[in-house]
């Protein structure tokens, strides 16, 4: 079967690939393109570990049709590091112990950008629903809530 | 292993290219399609995708409410004018999940999920298909009951009149998990109030048959009364008459009995 050609932004630089067809953007991204940011927990959109941002939306990648972002923007993880500094919301998470063994952060950490974006001031209720589709067999969510709120208070400095 | 991709600019191309090919499914927001490809479902050979503008409008300024298929429940819960149908879309997955699922697929998804569908169904939704034979209209009931059948034709749109009122329609998902889970059972009222009396009530229950159902028993009793204590027990007792549900992981077939009624009679009585 014939490769797809494919072209779409990721973190903001053009890129280009051949997938086969009904390949996730999940292992476009780590197997084509080589950004292992997103990880792969169940490809059942059931833990949220690989989430994107398509134009800025949250989407599971395992779940996205590789050729449906043609044209489109994808941010992962690996375009929130701003050179040497870590991102606020990065920042958050090591001060208030948000990651354990760190599977579910790149995630998370979409998730809760794809929340800060639309919502600079959420109240805990709001990050709680913001990460519900995505679990952590670790933290217990607490650590995770907080971080999300301390980056948000702008108590966290980058 | 590698499916064919195609992608059409026109609806009614894809429900051409969905009828004449047994193997081919339609991806909407591929949240259910995705899963299944990345299990290795090999009877999907061929991806349907349509790219049509039609099939994402929303038409929500008038009395009665029409959505695109594509329509996402992220753009519901963006929509002003469908506050109406904001419960159900919002009790759906987690924030990427609501924005990538779609009203079409939701038509199709099997239990526990569905929960918008329920919503529809007691709404007297009308779906709007297209297939090998032309375009049509069916009642939700009935394209329900012949969901199985369905395969091969397009979903374009759904639409259905606005309630009159906030208290005229109502939604309730019970789920284990909060904020997000698979339902145990799911509940919509419609009661539409003439000269203080019930006239065509609707109660629709997901998870309590093989599809979405509506409660005719339950139905019945509020004909024609007043929402009172008495009319809401006689349909509390009612609402599990005539439905077929199984046991899955979140909850026993008898276990979904037992709470039918009592979810319905705090539906009915606006508890929380
Ligand atoms: C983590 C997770 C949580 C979920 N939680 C819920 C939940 O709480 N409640 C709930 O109801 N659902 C839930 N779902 C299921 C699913 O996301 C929704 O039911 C959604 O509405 C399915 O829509 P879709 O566009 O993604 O479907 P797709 O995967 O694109 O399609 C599903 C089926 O419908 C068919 N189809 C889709 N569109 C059309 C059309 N226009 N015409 C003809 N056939 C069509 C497809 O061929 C396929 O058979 C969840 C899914 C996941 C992964
Ligand atoms: S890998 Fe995508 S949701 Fe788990
Ligand atoms: S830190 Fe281990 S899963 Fe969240």
């Amino acid at each position: 079967m014939s490769k797809i050609p494919l072209q779409f932004r990721h973190n903001g630089r053009d890129v280009a690939i051949f997938v086969d067809g009904g390949t996730n953007l999940l292992v476009a991204l780590r197997e084509l393109i080589g950004d292992m940011t997103p990880k792969f927990g169940c490809g059942q959109g059931g833990c949220g570990t690989c989430s994107v941002l398509i134009d800025g939306e949250l989407h599971l990648s395992c779940l996205t049709l590789a050729e449906t972002v043609a044209g489109r923007s994808v941010e992962t993880l690996d375009g929130m590091k701003q050179g040497p500094n870590l991102h606020p919301l990065q920042r958050a998470f090591a001060d208030h112990f948000a990651a354990q063994c760190g599977y579910c952060t790149p995630g998370m950490l979409m998730a809760a950008k794809a929340l800060l974006d639309r919502n600079p001031a959420p109240s805990r209720d709001e990050v709680v629903e913001a990460i519900s589709g995505n679990i952590c067999r670790c933290t217990g969510y607490e650590p995770i809530i907080n971080a999300i709120l301390a980056a948000a208070g702008g108590r966290v400095s980058a | 292993m590698a499916v064919t991709v195609k992608t059409f600019a026109n609806a009614s191309e894809a429900a051409g290219a969905l009828s004449s090919d047994r193997s081919a499914r339609y991806v909407g927001g591929g949240t259910l399609v995705m899963r299944a490809l990345n299990e290795g479902d090999v009877s999907i050979s061929t991806i349907v995708r349509a790219s049509d503008q039609a099939l994402t409008r929303i038409d929500a300024s008038g009395p009665r409410v029409t959505l695109g298929a594509g329509v996402t429940f992220a753009r519901v819960l963006a929509e002003r004018d469908l506050a109406f149908l904001h419960a159900p879309a919002r009790s759906i997955g987690g924030p990427a999940v609501r924005n990538m699922g779609t009203v079409g697929g939701n038509l199709f998804a099997p239990s526990p999920y569905g929960d918008f569908t329920v919503a529809l169904l007691a709404l007297d939704a009308i779906i709007a298909v297209a297939g090998g034979f032309g375009a049509r209209d069916i009642p939700i009931e009935e394209f329900l009951q012949a969901r199985e059948r369905q395969a091969g034709t397009l979903v374009l749109s759904v639409s259905c009149t606005r309630p009159a009122s906030a208290e005229a329609f109502r939604f309730r998902k019970i789920a284990r998990i909060k904020p997000k889970g698979g339902a145990v059972i799911t509940l919509a009222a419609h009661l539409p109030i003439s000269g203080g009396r019930i006239a065509g009530a609707r109660i629709a229950l997901g998870s309590m048959a093989p599809t979405q159902i509506r409660a005719r028993a339950a139905e019945r009793t509020l004909e024609g009364r007043s929402l009172d204590a008495a009319t809401i027990a006689a349909a509390a007792s009612a609402a599990a008459e005539g439905t077929s549900p199984s046991d899955n992981a979140l909850g026993s077939a008898w276990y979904r009995r037992e709470i039918v009624g009592v979810h319905l009679r705090r539906l009915l009585s606006g508890q929380e």
